[in-house]
């Protein structure tokens, strides 16, 4: 067994739920129960060192709930995360804390909320290295930050400005200077690159790459565009309504997907080359996670759905393909395997 | 027939300690009415300054330093703050980019859009609420009904920005500037917003600036594109023929920078360099340092948007028509 990948980071039974109920006196009023929304209702996923995994999946699925758990903004409901065979979960206090924080790093998906706009671009980038004391002398510090905004595309003068003064996408560089700031293993991108223009967006993707290559960094990347995802990724996970429909290396999962939903997202995809094919629109909506479908959440919508679906919630298991998915009918066998828009 | 939105020449400073910043240099285009106009370019071009003096919410101590914005003909850009509020409220609407920016945290979603239709009609409390509602369906908000009483932190960020747009809906503008309405969602929904904003395009002849990254969006969407640069507009034209066929060699780079869903490179193509520090922008040509064609007349005079034969661009390579 001496062959296999390390994993870095695993994943187990990951669960976040939120009580979303009216105040106390509303409820009793309105006879209305308490509400508690499933963001997150437990999934499984392994990220090898020096590997990309992207999550994908339509807004409100759960993805950036998930990043937050893995860098410890939020605590699991359940389940467990273990980074490089430490389980955070049992972590009790900041100290002890302290030496994982510094492995692992997240960028936003708001360049906007993220950067404290009273401080020095300078003192942001440096905040990490400072806390977590990782360099002491003042001078070698500015010429780190230096170094730091350099790698981004930006200027060591930069540092001396404050955020406002810069535009979306050049905050987005900040705060990947800052989180590099402290020579993370992983770090957790929650739309890294939305904010930013199509060429910009290409410099940090290539970026990404290279320092990946270089420091040998593993990526959590959250996004909603699968060709970014596509470009990005080395496997990729597609979320529903807070669970993993189907994940697998990224060359089988755009080439050989099976569960519906990986499918109908992959026909939602803009057509840049305008031959004049619509869109293919997606059927329904999201349904409401505080009150999500019984059996597969994805029933409503599939086209596929039967009896079973509506009852049975289905368990991960592993397809024909090699990736894992969760659906009655890839399991069962009765998917026609070319693409979704021929059959619906 | 005259054009719903004219900008003329249009050029926003910032006055600073270290010396005058040009951040939109002499812009100039037009916006029919119904019409979606796409704006793309480089993070920090002034796509969103544009936009924001078009609304007239441009901060101090940025101002307009010269041109003329006009809608339906009338002069915007130098009303009074309330006069330009009215406007706001009834002809142009909004959705920006950071959706936190247009909700109050501390109201439930529903308290703010019903705030916003009683605002501007003469509806009852209870017909505002299903208004509210209606407009929360509308744009994809699953059980609005029961959404409708919950605050801004509740949803998510795609969520959030559907809000927004619900806002921005309330009161049937003539035009809505849209910065980068779409950039959280993911693509299933994206869509959705997409037929929205057509659908209000065509049902009520709303006209849209739609400031985005996405060419997706863009190539879906719009009627014309304009492709900006350092404060300028490097390219105007018909959304195929700019996305297509770009003359610019900037927006023809851009154009190649996307990441397309199914080739797979290793690294994605880029434009090599940064967009000049708006401190610094050079002489002649603002591409011109990192330009493959630059000539000897790019690095001494501005070109000015020429004739491409399709689109129009401001770029020597064009001097002959
Ligand atoms: N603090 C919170 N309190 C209550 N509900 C929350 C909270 N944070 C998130 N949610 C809910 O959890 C669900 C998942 O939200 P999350 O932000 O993880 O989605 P997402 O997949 O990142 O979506 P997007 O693509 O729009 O960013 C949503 O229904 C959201 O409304
Ligand atoms: N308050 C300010 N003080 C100084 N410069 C500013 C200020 N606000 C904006 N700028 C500058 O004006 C330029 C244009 O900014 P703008 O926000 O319009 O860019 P943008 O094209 O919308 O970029 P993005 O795609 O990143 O949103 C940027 O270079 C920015 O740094
Ligand atoms: S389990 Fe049934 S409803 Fe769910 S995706 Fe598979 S076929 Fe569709
Ligand atoms: S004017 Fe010159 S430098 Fe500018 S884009 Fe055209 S060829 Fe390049
Ligand atoms: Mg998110
Ligand atoms: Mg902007």
């Amino acid at each position: 067994m001496a062959e296999t990948k390390s994993a870095l980071v695993k994943v187990a039974g990951l669960a976040r739920y939120f009580d979303v109920s009216l105040p106390w006196l509303n409820r009793v009023l309105d006879g209305q129960p308490r509400q508690i929304l499933r963001a997150v209702d437990g999934i499984d996923f392994e990220i090898n060192k020096g590997e990309t995994l992207a999550l994908v999946g339509e807004s409100g699925c759960g993805k950036s709930t998930v990043a937050r758990m893995v860098v410890g903004l939020y605590r699991p409901s359940m389940g467990s995360i273990v980074f490089d065979g430490v389980d955070m979960a049992g972590l009790g206090g900041r100290a002890e804390m302290a030496p994982i924080r510094r492995r692992l790093q997240m960028i936003f998906q708001d360049p906007y909320a993220s950067l404290n706009p009273r401080w020095r671009v300078g003192a942001i980038v440096s905040e990490p290295i400072r806390a977590f004391k990782l360099i002491d002398d003042e001078a070698a510090i500015q010429e780190r930050v230096g170094q730091l905004l350099r790698q981004v595309g930006l200027s060591p003068v930069d540092g001396h400005k404050y955020p406002h003064e810069f535009s979306g996408g050049q905050r987005q560089r900040i705060s990947i200077a800052r989180a590099l700031s402290s020579q993370p293993e992983f770090l957790v991108c929650d739309e890294p690159t939305s904010a930013l223009d199509v060429s910009v967006q290409a410099q940090i993707l290539n970026l990404m790459k290279d320092l990946q290559r270089r420091l040998g960094l593993t990526y959590l990347f959250i996004s909603h565009n699968l060709a970014v995802v596509r470009h990005i990724a080395d496997r990729v996970g597609v979320m529903y309504l807070g669970r993993l429909a189907e994940i697998g290396p990224k060359q089988t999962v755009f080439a050989l997907p099976r569960h519906p939903y990986t499918r109908m997202l992959l026909d939602t995809i803009p057509d840049l080359d305008m031959t004049g094919r619509q869109r293919t629109p997606v059927a329904g909506e999201v349904p409401n996670p505080i009150n999500p479908p019984t059996g597969c959440a994805f029933h409503p919508r599939c086209p596929f759905a039967n009896d079973r679906c509506k009852t049975e919630r289905p368990e991960p298991k592993p397809n024909d393909t090699g990736s894992i998915t969760a659906c009655h009918a890839v399991e069962e066998g009765r998917l026609p395997a070319g693409p979704l828009t021929a059959a619906a | 027939m005259a054009a719903l939105l004219e900008v003329d020449h249009l050029r926003i400073e910032f006055p600073t300690r270290r010396g005058t910043l040009l951040a939109v240099d002499d812009v100039s285009f037009q916006i029919g009415e119904g019409e979606v106009l796409g704006v793309v370019g480089e993070s920090g071009a002034g796509k969103s300054l544009t936009g924001t003096a078009v609304i007239g919410l441009l901060e101090p101590p940025g101002r307009i330093a010269a041109g003329e914005i006009r809608l339906m003909g009338r002069r915007i850009d130098n009303l009074p703050y309330e006069e330009m509020r009215k406007i706001r409220g009834k002809q142009i609407g909004a959705v920006f980019q950071d959706p936190l920016t247009s909700l109050n945290p501390l109201y439930s979603v529903g308290r703010q859009l019903i705030e916003t239709i009683q605002t501007h009609t003469d509806m009852t409390p209870t017909r505002a609420r299903a208004r509210a509602i209606e407009l929360l369906h509308e744009v994809g908000i699953p059980a609005a009904e029961r959404r409708i009483d919950h605050y801004p932190h509740q949803f998510s960020g795609g969520m959030r920005q559907r809000v927004v747009i619900a806002l921005a809906l309330c009161v049937n503008p003539k035009l809505v500037i849209a910065d980068e309405p779409t950039t959280a969602l993911d693509v299933s929904i994206q869509a959705q917003i997409i037929a929205l904003l057509k659908r209000l395009c065509r049902e009520h002849g709303t006209a849209i600036m739609l400031i985005t990254h996405d060419m997706g969006v863009i190539a879906e969407t719009a009627d014309r594109v304009a492709v900006m640069y350092a404060g300028r507009i490097a390219e105007i034209g018909p959304v195929r023929s700019v996305i297509k066929d770009a003359k610019h060699p900037y927006s023809h780079g851009l154009m190649g920078s996307i990441p397309k869903i199914n080739d797979e490179k290793e690294r994605l193509e880029q434009i090599e360099g940064s967009m000049p520090r708006l401190t610094e922008i050079p002489p002649g040509c603002a591409f011109n340092p990192r330009c493959p064609h630059t000539f000897d007349r790019c690095r001494i005079e501005r070109p000015e948007l020429m004739d491409t034969g399709v689109t129009r661009a401001s770029c020597w390579l064009y001097a002959n028509g």
